[in-house]
């Protein structure tokens, strides 16, 4: 179980970095990008080089809410054999080497709707999963998996973005918890990049409604937006930027950069100095 | 299933037909998809939103279409008095026209300055871009790569009335894609756009929108084979892509126990070749573009390619009140291969001098079976829901014929 005396592993990294004092860096990576083996190397480093908390994205077809670049991501991924099973066992794997590192699956409902909710909760509580983010699982579609990844402590993760209005808020930050995902741009992932000062008045503005932290995400690509988004917000998300390297290192033909996994760690270690900056 | 009081009164409040529907989208959509859904309320209740739509279905698009009694099909296949809805006299040559129009109108109403749409055959496309026109608003429609391959005339019409149509070129080019891409603009601009969505699928409140614009068809046909037979119908037939012509037909009779109801799907090469686009003979409940519904997808719950010779049946899901209508049995579903629709197009050309498109040629294939197996006394209604002249190419190519 993920949940102990001094809470989750997800609360206990939180009350972590509340205590040093600064943001934390959490990372995305589609599993099974660009292959099963390379994506788990990559995986194994992203801890060392300064991730606080992982987020491994669940590979779909039809990524909606994601640009080109997760899109293809997940294309990749899959075109290699990656499936939710192989993203489970992933996870398992990487729970014999770090007890620590909190691990949110983020992705799309049909997989997980595919596989079975009970079945898949079984699995993701027993691999080590710490939390959820289902894109296309609003509020209104709570009792899909939300209600029931909560009764197995697992974290419901839920966006928060500049449509969210105040009317609205307060359904958004109820059967939540871990911390809130703040989308800062209308629009897909790896788009239009996230204005400081913006993303202040909104932090602001969801913490009047709420005790658990803000990670901010979809529009941070440099360590230097990370500092200065770090400066505002609990935490900051890079996905896309990431996702981008992997893309970099993959030739017409399918052939990988043999360093890939050192190129990821180099630029997440970029990232977390800006972090630790803010 | 249990057998639910009306047919025709769904959905419920939240957007569900049975287990079928909902709203599966990002929360940056929600609270547009809310405004919509009471925006929509209200304009289906006032009577002047009423008086547009029926102004310009009149005047623009040339409603009521033709209940036309197709006498040398009826005679050739034996039994059933088989009647064409004709809606491919419609301006712009298929049903798509009928909603496009509700939704602009929704959409001034609105107050939004921009629309968006997704095609696949490009009638859907046309239709939005002509309405586009019609009113002066700024129109995108995104359409797969491929199917701007094996459309081009539409897609020339679509630029000829001012959109702009962009080539979608992930996942397969096709218009699963293009919808996902028209939901990724719409995220993106959700203040000032509009998306008009082209058949009975995507979030509430959609599927029962589209389908509510679309019944005009079958109140049309009600009244009009009153008139001709002063009795209802004893069959319908449509075919389906998403299943917006089936579900306008279908619905104002859904209470009529009398009245059956046949959906034909695209079988494309053979539902056993797994090439086809058959969400409900070939695919399971899953979750897409914002409802639970019937597709196409694979162990892992990935949405698979469809497959047919038509591209407005080439989608891998279908609206969730036919998913339901299936699994209550209130619908009956079938499907008909590329080779079996050509046939019939060739058909009813020779026939009855009409050319119909790819996609009702796919119902007129399974007319062939069903009329004969009914008595000469039966009335079947088969919706004729579009022309075919954008598929002429198409349709030498598959027979071999170099233009």
């Amino acid at each position: 179980m993920n949940f102990s005396d001094q809470g989750s592993r997800l609360d206990r990294r939180f009350a972590e970095l509340r205590s040093k004092g600064r943001a934390g860096l959490v990372t995305f990576v589609t599993a099974g990008d660009p292959d099963p083996e390379t994506a788990f190397d990559i995986l194994c480093q992203l801890a060392d080089a300064g991730a606080d908390v992982i987020e491994l994205g669940m590979p779909f077809s039809d990524p909606m809410a994601d640009g080109p670049a997760i899109q293809a991501a997940s294309q990749r991924a899959l075109a290699n054999g990656m499936t939710l099973v192989k993203t489970l066992d992933q996870v398992r794997r990487y729970r014999g080497r770090d007890e620590d590192t909190p691990i949110i699956l983020m992705g799309y409902y049909n997989p997980i709707y595919h596989f079975g909710v009970e079945a898949f909760l079984d699995s993701a509580v027993e691999a080590g999963v710490d939390g959820l983010i289902i894109v296309d699982l609003p509020v209104e579609e709570d009792a899909e998996l939300c209600h029931p990844a909560m009764a197995r402590g697992i974290h419901w993760i839920r966006l928060a973005t500049p449509t969210t209005d105040d009317e609205r808020l307060p359904a958004v930050m109820s059967n939540t918890s871990g911390f809130v995902y703040y989308v800062s741009i209308m629009g897909i992932t790896g788009t239009r990049s996230a204005d400081k000062e913006v993303v202040r008045q909104a932090v602001v503005r969801l913490k009047s409604h709420t005790d658990l932290p803000i990670a901010v995400g979809f529009g941070i690509r440099t360590p230097q937006q990370a500092r200065e988004i770090g400066s505002v917000a609990d935490a900051v998300v890079v996905g896309s930027a990431i996702v981008n390297i992997i893309a970099k290192s993959v030739d017409d033909n399918g052939n990988i950069n043999d360093n890939l996994a050192g190129k990821v760690a180099e630029f997440v270690k970029e990232l977390a100095s800006g972090v630790r900056e803010s | 299933m249990q057998r639910p009081e009306s047919y025709s009164s769904g959905p419920d409040e939240t957007g569900h037909f049975g287990i079928f529907g909902g709203r599966f989208v990002a929360e940056t959509l929600m609270p547009l998809i809310l405004a919509v859904e009471r925006a929509y309320k209200e304009a289906r209740n006032d009577p002047e939103f009423q008086r547009q739509f029926d102004y310009y279905a009149k005047h623009y698009i040339g409603r009521p279409s033709p209940l036309y009694h197709a006498q040398s099909l009826s005679k050739e296949f034996g039994g059933a008095r088989i009647y064409f809805k004709r809606d491919e006299l419609n301006h712009t040559g298929a049903h798509k026209i009928n909603n496009t129009l509700g939704q602009i109108l929704l959409a001034r109403r609105m107050g939004k300055k921009r629309i968006i749409a997704e095609t696949g055959a490009g009638q859907h496309g046309v239709a939005t871009a002509t309405v586009c026109a019609l009113f002066d608003l700024p129109c995108v429609v995104y359409m797969g790569a491929t199917d701007i391959a094996r459309q081009a005339p539409n897609v020339f019409r679509m630029k000829l009335l001012g959109a702009e149509v962009v080539p979608v070129h992930s996942g397969t080019a096709t218009l699963k894609d293009a919808m996902n891409d028209a939901l990724r603009d719409w995220v993106a601009n959700v203040e000032d756009t509009f998306y008009i969505i082209g058949t009975v699928a995507g979030p509430h409140p959609y599927p029962a929108m589209v389908r509510d614009f679309q019944s005009i068809i079958g109140r049309e046909v009600r009244e009009q084979i009153m008139e001709a037979e002063g009795r209802l119908p004893d069959a319908l037939v449509a075919c389906i892509g998403g299943g917006s012509n089936a579900m306008g037909l279908f619905h104002p009779f859904l209470d009529d126990e009398s009245v059956a109801m046949y959906g034909v799907e695209a079988a494309g090469e053979g539902i056993e070749t797994g090439r086809h686009a058959a969400s409900l003979t070939g695919g399971e409940p899953g979750v897409l573009h914002g409802n639970r519904t019937y597709l196409l997808q694979d162990d892992d719950g990935q949405i698979t390619d469809a497959h047919s010779i038509s591209a407005g049946l080439d989608y891998p899901g279908i609206g969730p009140e036919h998913s339901w209508l299936h699994e209550s049995g209130r619908a009956k579903y079938v499907s008909i291969t590329d080779k079996e629709a050509l046939d019939a197009f060739q058909l009813c050309c020779r026939s009855e001098g009409i050319i119909p498109a790819l996609e009702p040629a796919h119902a007129l294939a399974f007319v062939e079976k069903l009329a004969p197996t009914m008595s000469t006394d039966d009335l079947l209604v088969m919706n004729l829901c579009g022309r075919g002249d954008k598929d002429v190419f198409a349709v030498a190519d598959a027979l071999g014929v170099k233009l």
